[in-house]
């Protein structure tokens, strides 16, 4: 099996949500030997094992943390818990399932900065994920592992948790601060960077999920023992999502650097009803489609190994298509859901998803033609590179890669519309 | 005009609880919503003026924040609230299946509540239970892996239960 388990525990039949049971898996057991080494090892050692950032971009963290200015103003840590890429769903495992891996990485992280308070911002739809992270937070708070001079340490940290309420452009950064402080979840212009004026003014360090809960790994392991599962640049294993038109569609972890094949064939047990493989989205729906042929060229999959394909590692869910799927279909949900999700802040953005989400509509409806594959291209450059955030990337370039490297199958699908119902 | 609508005990401790979590009132604004709207079913303009009231926030700051975000609704649901994904992993395993079913055993479209008040049917954006397609969420419960035979058998047992509040609505939110 290609499977590299690190943080994926749920085969264990443990219940993590206890904490008992997760120290009695060695959970918080790297704090005596870290505390006593100090803050500047901590980041340095993040720092050296190349951990990228977990929620799709993968820029450094311990190169992010690097950012934060020493000019005495309190610092936040947030958490971005807002998983909402459509075809990802591995956040939700620690929030559910090991909630004190999250609160042991937000510790070492917090102490690591001299950080003090930290959000946890939870996507309102994961009720019971706020649950179980408001539990896990109060029996670390009982055991001392929270609140003041923790576990004789003299160092403070209170972790708090606050719900989104149905927004995905709230997984932007800034769009998430703002939503922390009670306003419309809009992203803000960069520069300033949170690290210098993020949540409430103050310098703000932004991690995903995944990311902090790698933090106690790297310091169990080491930075060297960290790089060596992964590739160069990329260090440690990752939590992988196949969805859609797979025999097993699940979460699984492996070493970064697995071919996407091996994922989708020996892992998620290969195309549903031995079909053929028409194309995969390799990291959530904001990244480019590969088509069959591209999938084969993928033979690290790692942050930097998609971009000889132009598509991204994203956030590692894989959205998996049979050649029974209809395209003109797919599309509908994809332009849909960016329409529905643009902030309306930026025109080419509220326009333009507009514009995407209708002229898909016309294929569907059977009043298209060829000529609407290019003018969803066009419609694509008008919102690219035009935005505040990426937002309007993440709507135009998965349509651009359809419209483009699909083109043959959309066409014809457009044509089959037109005779069945169009006019 | 506002003397009928109030906060209840629970609902002031737990907002008291809210508003100590942050140095800016404004910041205990989304959580106070679900506050309001757990204990008002929705968040009628009367209900965002209580709440503007109570964290000392003008009208107009409740209102944009409210009207924002999908899951502060302004609108009453039913009492059970069926939200389908149609996303595309959920679309390629079969949700407009389960959109269909509800229509035809409920008779109610997206966006639609049926007569009796009891069910309400919305199409949601992703879930983020992809690999457990298609997802469903019947107000704060989850439901994996749906099938047209199972979901018809979840509504008929939530039928059964109209008079119960169900517990997970019940469970109190942060």
């Amino acid at each position: 099996m290609p499977e590299h388990r690190v943080l994926l525990r749920n085969h264990l039949g443990k219940d993590l949500t206890k904490l008992d049971e997760y120290k009695k898996l060695g959970g918080f057991g790297v704090w005596p030997k870290w505390v006593a080494q100090g803050p500047a090892a901590i980041h340095n050692e993040v720092k050296a094992a190349n951990l990228r950032g977990r929620g799709g971009a993968g820029f450094p963290a311990g190169v992010k943390w690097g950012f934060l200015p020493n000019d005495g103003r309190p610092r936040y840590l947030v958490v971005n818990a807002d998983e909402g890429e459509p075809g990802t769903f591995k956040d939700r495992y620690f929030l559910e399932d090991d909630p004190f891996r999250l609160i042991e990485g937000c510790l070492l992280t917090s102490y690591a900065l001299n950080i003090h308070t930290c959000y946890i911002y939870i996507r309102g739809e994961f009720w019971r994920a706020i649950d179980v992270m408001e539990k896990a937070i109060a029996d670390a708070r009982k055991a001392g592992w929270l609140g003041k001079d923790i576990q004789g340490s003299g160092f403070d940290l209170e972790i708090y948790t606050h719900p989104g309420a149905g927004a995905y452009i709230c997984g932007e950064e800034t769009a998430l601060i703002e939503s922390i402080e009670g306003k419309p979840g809009q992203p803000r212009l960069k520069p300033p960077f949170p690290a210098n004026i993020g949540l409430f003014g103050m310098p703000t360090i932004v991690n995903n999920v995944e990311t902090l809960a790698c933090v106690p790994v790297i310091l169990e392991i080491g930075a060297d023992g960290f790089n060596a599962l992964g590739t160069p640049k990329n260090g440690g294993t990752k939590l992988v999502g196949v969805s859609g038109h797979v025999k097993k569609p699940g979460l699984f972890e492996v070493k970064l650097g697995l071919s996407l094949r091996e994922i989708i064939y020996d892992l998620a047990g290969g195309i549903l009803d031995d079909r053929e493989l028409l194309g995969v989205i390799p990291g959530g729906s904001s990244c480019p489609f590969l088509t069959a042929e591209q999938v084969d060229q993928v033979t690290s999959m790692d942050f930097d190994g998609l971009k000889g394909v132009g598509s991204m590692f994203g956030t590692a869910g894989i959205v998996v298509m049979h050649d029974g799927t209809d395209l003109i279909d797919v599309l509908k949900r994809v332009t849909g859901f960016y329409r529905h999700e643009s902030c309306g802040q930026c025109t080419p953005c509220r326009q333009g998803t507009g514009w995407l989400a209708a002229i898909v509509e016309k294929m569907d409806q059977g009043l298209a033609d060829e000529s609407h594959i290019d003018l969803l291209i066009d419609a694509c450059t008008g919102i690219e590179g035009n935005t505040i955030c990426a937002l309007g990337e993440a709507a135009a370039w998965p349509v651009r890669s359809v419209a483009t490297r699909f083109r043959p199958q959309l066409a014809k699908a457009i044509a089959a519309r037109s005779a069945a119902f169009g006019s | 005009m506002m003397g009928s609508l109030a906060f209840s005990s629970t609902s002031k401790q737990r907002i008291a609880e809210l508003v100590a979590r942050y140095p800016r009132k404004q910041a205990a604004l989304i959580p106070t919503l679900y506050v309001a709207q757990d204990q008002f079913g929705h968040l009628s303009d009367a209900v965002m003026q209580l709440v503007a009231d109570e964290l000392e926030l003008p009208l107009a700051s409740v209102f944009a924040t409210a009207m924002f975000y999908t899951m502060l609704r302004k609108k009453p649901v039913g009492t059970w609230h069926l939200q389908i994904c149609a996303n595309v992993s959920c679309g390629l395993r079969g949700s407009d299946h389960l959109v269909g079913l509800v229509q035809d055993v409920l008779g109610i479209g997206p966006g639609e509540t049926t007569a009796d008040g009891l069910f309400t049917l919305e199409i949601v954006q992703c879930l983020a239970a992809c690999g457990y397609a298609p997802a469903l969420q019947v107000n704060k419960k989850d439901y994996f892996n749906v099938t047209p035979d199972g979901l018809k058998a979840l509504i008929e047992e939530l039928r059964t239960q109209r008079t119960e509040k169900s517990p997970e609505t019940e469970a109190a939110h942060a």
